[in-house]
This record gives structure tokens, C-alpha cells and sequence, in this order.
């Protein structure tokens, strides 16, 4: 049993500390601070095109597809000095979602046409899976899509569709054989959102932010050429990439840096005259709350020396999205404690207009509303319970 | 032992839940709390009417006799609806303050609260001070006859639909000693008032209140207020309970209709046991925060008052955000959204936990009361 790193992956630590220190004054501050601000499309990309400059824009593709190929452990260390650095996270539904699914299922001309332009930042993607009849049980999606000689022609809905407003692209599970069971009729499609038929309305969320989207598909032409693997199997790849979904390591030093800016605010608050810091009721919270991310941080410490030997990790990581998010949504809820009565006037949904009080309340109130959403997408908490009872504990 | 309301009081209750299911849906809510003005001005005229605005205030100063338990059937009523106006600030602080004092400004004040020409917002917070209401910046000094303020106020709920403000501020003593606290009525359009108005979640206003050189009327003793203010403080404390209690009732409910109607796996979610424990659980904290509520109104006055009312306050606030979460969460994706009410009663009830003091602010006044 050792805890360290081995003297190359501290080498490449120092590697990436070097990087950070050379794009960090390169980046606007408000990237690092979720909370703060709304980030427009070209905010997101900035630092996407930072990475891909450097060639590392997707850790975990391989080389030969412009990927920076790197190991579990290597993977790990980048995103973690990332997120104590402040530093943002990249959009999962291209690099971390769709590309992986075209490297492993996708034929060489898909692979040509798409994986160049993920990389690069020049197509947004967005995640077409759910619809209103269709959460937590996708299988019953019902978005058609009817072969007609070399094209699909797709009718239905999607929603929650994260930023789709910036997308060019959308990949969608679609249902191609409404006779056969529900798992086996659906095929994984990927849509040009500025075809003909494509509406897409914008949802406010809690945070008063227009993260989600419904997108409506009116008798939309797709080239079949788009259809990724063979039809009527796109569950598996389905099943395949929501597995990559939730074994995003790493949410643990997200929640870290983010427990880094609230004790901040603490020592700047006051309590009858002193930081609120040294308030022991707060200071109790606060401790109990960091005691349950170190548990946390060696979770996923563990269940990546697994990942790193090569064993399989499956339903493990569902703990580490049922644990990571409600410590996650803990960690804004104490921010919005710590400011007092300036948590109430920085709600986003109250728009863009300048803090009001200290400047780091901003959005804090937003933040704790929009981070609800941890518990329920990506396979919602409770369904995260049932894998985990199903498949580990084997009830 | 009874804990059932008099006729008088039902009838308050019915005439207002009429009122308000007829011309405040979430609909018309949406509407006049996005519109530049926040609210639809009418609404206070018809409170005034329904007699609202007088019911828990003394009969010879317009009011119609009744007490604690007029201000939490109204508030509970208005909790249901999301109703924005400013009820507490204006009737249960204004006129418990100034019929506390007496004198010519209750006499002034209080028949105009009573038939709804004036509404009030209470200006207490101050940045550095968090819950502490004798933690003070704000000074006031006499000049000649009358008092002038220096100081800024933060968060002050309700105030740009104000024509008045009750102002906390030091007459005397250090800071946060209790000695030397003094509370004042200002005309918001008084000299030296300059006001930053934005919006506060759950579609309220509030303003940051700045006060120079500003002319003040003394209420009451000058530098002995703390202790009735914490009297008072407790009675719109208790009002706010009820008011948690309308809106978690409306949780409950919403709740519990979308797991009959949601369906996934081909049965409705209500079925699924982990969500119906939930429901569970939050019905259990609606019942407790119900009874937490009936507490601190019904023991207000008495020598444990203030005790029961912290006690309700900290309890409270934990089982409403309980029921809150749950039933974002029980709603999935749909309770995310800012077009249903679900979310807004969610950010009123955050609202409210925070309001006046925090949990950890109640128990540890709890616990002092205790020694
Ligand atoms: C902010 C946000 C962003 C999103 N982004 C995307 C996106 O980009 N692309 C995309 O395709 N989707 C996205 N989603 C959708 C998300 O994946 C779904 O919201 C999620 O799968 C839950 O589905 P639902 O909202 O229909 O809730 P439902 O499935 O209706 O669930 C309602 C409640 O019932 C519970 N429940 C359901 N089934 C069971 C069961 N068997 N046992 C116990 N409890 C159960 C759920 O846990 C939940 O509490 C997003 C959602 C949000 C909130």
C-alpha cells in the first residue's frame, strides 16, 4: 500500500503546473468560479482552445485520433491541479460523450468528418437523449426516425438538452423499430441542428439561466451515412457512454476548490464581530463537510488504483455520483449560509446586474438552486441507489 | 385545550383564500412580479378592504381587535399564493412597534396601516451585523427637536414599494451592546435617503438603504428599543412560520399530484417505495413544522415566548428545506425549471429560513435563553 505517485507521474504534475501558470493569466477570472457569472459560447471556448493548442484537449482519446492518450492515474492529476488551480472543466457531450462513442462504434468516414472538428472546438455537440415521457426510463424513448432510401426521416422530441442553443450538432437516441422491445428498436443518430425541421426552445432553470433546451424535430432529413454503428443497436452504445458519463473522476477536487472559495468568504464574513470562520457552529459545519469530501477524495483514490490495474469498474462509480453530488450540492448550499442576507438579491435568475454587497455573494443562491440539478441528471440519484443495490449488493 | 380557529378568524381565512385563488394565480404572479414595479398595486387596496390590514391591530387606532392569530392565518393564506406584499413589515412590525410606543405617532401611524395608505419596510440589517439586531453601524442624534440618521441598511425587503421606513439605530452605547438601540420612522423621501432597489428571490424587492444627515422620528424610548423590538421581532418571526407553512402546503401537494401522474417503467413514481418513504418523510416535516408554527404563535407574550419562537424558528426552517429538496427532486427535471411554481415556493422558503435569523442564529439563542 503507498500513497504516493510514481516519479513520472510527478514529473508530470510538474508538467502540468507549468502549463497552468503559462494559460492561467491567458483565461477571464470569472471561468474558474462557476457561480459568478454566465458564460457565453465563446467563454466555454477559450479554454477548450487553450488545451487543444497545448494537445491536450482530450486526455482520454487515443493518439492516433488527436487524443492525448494519457493513463487513468495521469487523467486524474490533470484534473484535479485543474480544479484546485481554478481552472474550468471542458463540455463532456463532445469529448468526453459523442467522441468517445465515434472512436469505438463510428466507421473511418465518421471518425474523419467529426473527431477533427471536436477536438478543435469548431462543432459543439449536444446530448439528445431524454424527452418528456422518457427520464429516468430512456429505454422508452419514442423520438422516430423512419428509413427512407438514404436518409432517416426523424419526428419527435427531445428536452433538457444542455446548450443545445449553441450546438451544430446534436447526437440523439432514436426509435427505429417500434415493434421490437424497448431496448432493442433504438439507434444512435447524429443530426446536423441546422436542418430543416430543427426548433429549439430555450427553458429557464432555477438559477434563471437558459442551461436546457427543449428541441423539437419536424420531419427531419438525416443522411443514413450518420447512423453510428449498426441501427437498432444504439442502447449499447447508449449504455457504453453513460458509463463514461458517470465515471467522471475527479468531481471531488471540483468540490474541493469550491469549499477553497467558500472558506474564504468565511474568513471575510463577520459573526458578532469576528470571521465568521471562527464562528464554532459554522466552523463545525464547515469540518464536517470537508471531513466527508477527504472520505470522498480517497474514494475515488481507490477506485482509480483499480481503473489504473486494469480491473473493470462498473457500478462503483455510481457511488461516486451519489456521494460526490450531494457533497457538491452541501458545499453550495453552506456558501449561500455563509453570506446571510446577501444570498437573497444574488440569485441569477435576477440578472446580470453587478453584486449586490460583497462582490463574492454573487450568484452564490443561484449556484445552490442550479446545482439541485446533481441529483437528478446523469441518472438521477435514486437511480444511481437502484444500480448500485442491483449490481453490487446483488438484492 | 382547543386548536381550533374562532368563526371570525375562518371567516378571514375564506374571504382571503377567495380572494387570492381568484385574483392571484401563479399566472397573474408571474406576470406583475416580472414587471417593472414587481407588483400590481391593487392587491394591497384589496387587503385593505378585506380588512386584512386591520385585523390584528387595536380597535381605537382603526384596527379590528385581534392579535397573533389574525397575522398567521393571513400569513399562512398568503404563504399559499406567494404573495409578495409587504404584510409582515407593515402590520406586525410598524403597528407592533408603534402600538408598543403609544403616543401621538400610534395614533398618527397606526389608523393609516389599518386602511391601507401606507406600507412599511423595515430597515435592521446592516453588512457587518448578520443576525444580530443590536449590531449597528447606523447613528442617530438629536438636533434641535428631532433625530438625524447616518448609516447604510442592507437587504431591506419590500422597500421600493415603501413610502416608509422603521430604521434600527445607536443612540448610545458600543457596538452590539444592548443598551443604546433606538428605532426611528423615516420618510423614504426625506433628505439624505438614497435607496438601491433590485429583486430578491421568490419575486420580492428589496432595496441597500443609505441614510445621510436624515431627518427621523424617534419610536418609542429613545435607547432602550432593543428589548421590545425583540418582542416584536418574535411576533413577525411567528407570522412568518405560517407563511412557511402555507407554501410547504402547496409543496406537499404538487408533490404528491405529480407522483400519481408521472409515469416511468410503465408505473406512476408514487409507486416506487424510495419516493413514497420520501413523500413520507415530507408530509412528517409539514406536520412538525405545522405544529412549530402553532407553537410560537400561541406562546407568544408568555414568559418561554421568545424561547418557543427560536426553538420554532430553527426547527422550521430545517423540515421546510426538507420538503423543499424533496420535492425538486421528486419532480426531476420539470422541478428545475423557473416556469413552474415549484421552484419559486422552494426560493421562498430559503428566503424565510434566513429571514430574521438562521437556524444556528435561533438555536443558539435558544440555548441562551435557557440560562
Ligand atoms: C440541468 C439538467 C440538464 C440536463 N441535461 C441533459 C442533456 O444534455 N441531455 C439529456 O438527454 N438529458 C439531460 N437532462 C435530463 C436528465 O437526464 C433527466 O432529468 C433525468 O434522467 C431524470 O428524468 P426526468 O427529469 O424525466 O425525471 P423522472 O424520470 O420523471 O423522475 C422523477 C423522479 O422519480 C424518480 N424515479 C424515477 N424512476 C425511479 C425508480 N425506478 N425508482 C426510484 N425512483 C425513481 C427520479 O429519481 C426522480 O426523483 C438534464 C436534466 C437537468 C435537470
Amino acid at each position: 500500500m503507498d500513497l504516493s505517485f510514481s516519479p513520472q507521474e510527478e514529473a508530470f504534475r510538474q508538467e502540468v503546473l507549468g502549463f497552468i501558470a503559462e494559460a492561467k493569466p491567458k483565461l477571464p477570472q470569472k471561468l474558474g468560479a462557476p457561480e459568478q457569472a454566465r458564460l457565453s459560447k465563446d467563454d466555454y471556448l477559450i479554454w477548450h482552445r487553450l488545451l487543444f493548442k497545448k494537445g491536450w484537449v482530450a486526455p482520454a482519446w487515443p493518439k492516433a485520433f488527436g487524443g492525448a492518450d494519457w493513463s487513468v492515474t495521469q487523467r486524474y492529476i490533470f484534473s484535479t491541479e485543474i480544479a484546485k488551480a481554478g481552472m474550468p472543466t471542458t463540455l463532456p457531450f463532445g469529448l468526453g460523450m459523442v467522441g468517445p462513442v465515434i472512436i469505438a462504434f463510428g466507421n473511418d468516414a465518421q471518425k474523419k468528418k467529426f473527431l477533427p472538428r471536436i477536438l478543435s472546438g469548431d462543432d459543439w455537440w449536444c446530448q439528445g437523449y431524454s424527452e418528456p415521457g422518457a427520464g429516468s426510463d430512456l429505454a422508452s424513448l419514442r423520438c422516430r426516425a423512419v428509413r427512407d432510401g438514404d436518409h432517416y426521416v426523424v419526428t419527435g422530441q427531445k428536452t433538457w438538452t444542455t446548450l443545445a442553443q449553441y450546438a451544430d450538432w446534436i447526437f440523439c437516441l432514436v426509435r427505429t423499430d417500434p415493434a421490437a422491445k424497448p431496448q432493442e428498436g433504438i439507434s444512435f443518430l447524429l443530426i446536423d441542428m441546422k436542418s430543416p425541421g430543427i426548433t429549439v426552445k430555450p427553458i429557464v432553470i432555477l438559477d434563471g439561466a437558459p442551461e436546457v433546451n427543449e428541441v423539437f424535430f419536424d420531419s427531419v432529413k438525416v443522411p443514413a451515412e450518420n447512423l453510428v454503428g449498426d441501427e437498432n443497436k444504439g442502447w449499447t452504445y447508449a449504455k457504453f457512454l453513460l458509463a463514461h458519463e458517470r465515471s467522471a473522476l475527479a468531481s471531488a477536487s471540483r468540490s474541493r476548490a469550491a469549499l477553497a472559495r467558500l472558506k474564504a468568504i468565511a474568513k471575510a464574513e463577520q459573526l458578532d464581530g469576528a470571521p465568521l470562520i471562527r464562528d464554532p457552529d459554522f466552523a463545525h459545519k464547515l469540518a464536517a463537510l470537508e471531513a466527508d469530501l477527504m472520505a470522498l477524495e480517497f474514494t475515488e483514490l481507490r477506485i482509480l488504483s483499480q481503473e489504473a490495474k486494469g480491473e473493470k469498474v462498473g457500478s462503483e462509480s455510481s457511488i461516486l455520483k451519489v456521494a460526490g453530488s450531494e457533497i457538491q450540492q452541501r458545499v453550495a448550499d453552506l456558501a449561500m449560509e455563509a453570506v446571510g442576507y446577501y444570498a437573497l438579491p444574488n440569485d441569477m435568475s435576477l440578472g446580470d446586474n453587478e453584486a449586490v454587497g460583497p462582490d463574492y455573494a454573487r450568484g452564490l443562491a443561484g449556484r445552490y438552486f442550479n446545482l439541485r440539478k446533481a441529483s437528478i441528471y446523469g441518472g438521477s440519484n435514486e437511480i444511481q441507489r437502484n444500480i448500485i443495490a442491483k449490481a453490487v449488493l446483488g438484492l | 385545550m382547543d386548536f381550533s380557529f374562532s368563526e371570525e378568524q375562518n371567516l378571514l381565512r375564506n374571504s382571503l383564500s377567495r380572494y387570492l385563488a381568484d385574483h392571484y394565480s401563479y399566472e397573474d404572479w408571474r406576470k406583475f412580479t416580472a414587471s417593472p414595479e414587481g407588483r400590481d398595486p391593487r392587491h394591497w387596496r384589496q387587503f385593505a378592504e378585506l380588512g386584512l390590514l386591520a385585523a390584528p391591530l387595536p380597535e381605537e387606532h382603526g384596527g379590528l381587535g385581534g392579535g397573533a392569530i389574525e397575522s398567521m392565518v393571513v400569513m399562512e393564506e398568503f404563504g399559499r399564493a406567494l404573495v409578495v406584499e409587504p404584510f409582515v413589515p407593515t402590520v406586525v412590525i410598524g403597528g407592533g412597534l408603534l402600538m408598543n410606543a403609544g403616543g401621538a405617532l400610534a395614533e398618527e401611524i397606526l389608523p393609516k396601516i389599518a386602511g391601507g395608505e401606507t406600507i412599511l419596510a423595515f430597515a435592521f440589517a446592516e453588512a457587518q451585523g448578520r443576525y444580530n439586531l443590536a449590531d449597528l453601524a447606523t447613528t442617530a442624534k438629536k438636533q434641535g427637536g428631532a433625530h438625524i440618521l447616518n448609516g447604510q441598511k442592507s437587504v431591506v425587503l419590500g422597500a421600493p414599494w415603501a413610502d416608509t421606513l422603521i430604521v434600527t439605530a445607536r443612540t448610545g452605547g458600543a457596538r452590539r451592546e444592548p443598551g443604546g438601540v433606538s428605532v426611528f420612522l423615516v420618510e423614504k423621501g426625506a433628505k439624505g435617503v438614497s435607496t438601491r432597489d433590485y429583486a430578491a428571490m421568490s419575486g420580492l424587492r428589496a432595496s441597500d438603504v443609505g441614510f445621510e444627515n436624515t431627518p427621523a422620528r424617534l419610536i418609542g424610548e429613545e435607547g432602550a428599543a432593543l428589548e421590545p423590538l425583540e418582542k416584536v421581532m418574535d411576533h413577525a418571526i411567528a407570522a412568518h412560520l405560517a407563511e412557511a407553512n402555507g407554501a410547504i402546503a402547496r409543496l406537499m401537494a404538487a408533490t404528491t399530484e405529480y407522483a400519481k401522474t408521472r409515469k416511468q417503467f410503465g408505473q406512476p413514481i408514487g409507486k416506487f417505495q424510495v419516493l413514497q418513504h420520501r413523500m413520507v418523510d415530507m408530509y412528517i416535516a409539514q406536520q412538525q413544522a405545522l405544529s412549530a408554527g402553532l407553537m410560537a404563535n400561541l406562546k407568544l407574550g408568555d414568559t418561554d415566548g421568545s424561547r418557543a419562537v427560536s426553538a420554532a424558528k430553527a426547527a422550521a426552517g430545517k423540515y421546510a428545506r426538507a420538503v423543499a429538496e424533496s420535492a425538486v427532486q421528486i419532480h426531476g427535471g420539470i422541478g428545475m425549471t423557473g416556469e413552474l411554481d415549484v421552484g419559486h415556493y422552494f426560493k421562498r422558503l430559503v428566503l424565510l429560513e434566513t429571514l430574521y435569523g438562521s437556524p444556528d442564529h435561533h438555536l443558539r439563542r435558544m440555548a441562551r435563553l435557557d440560562q
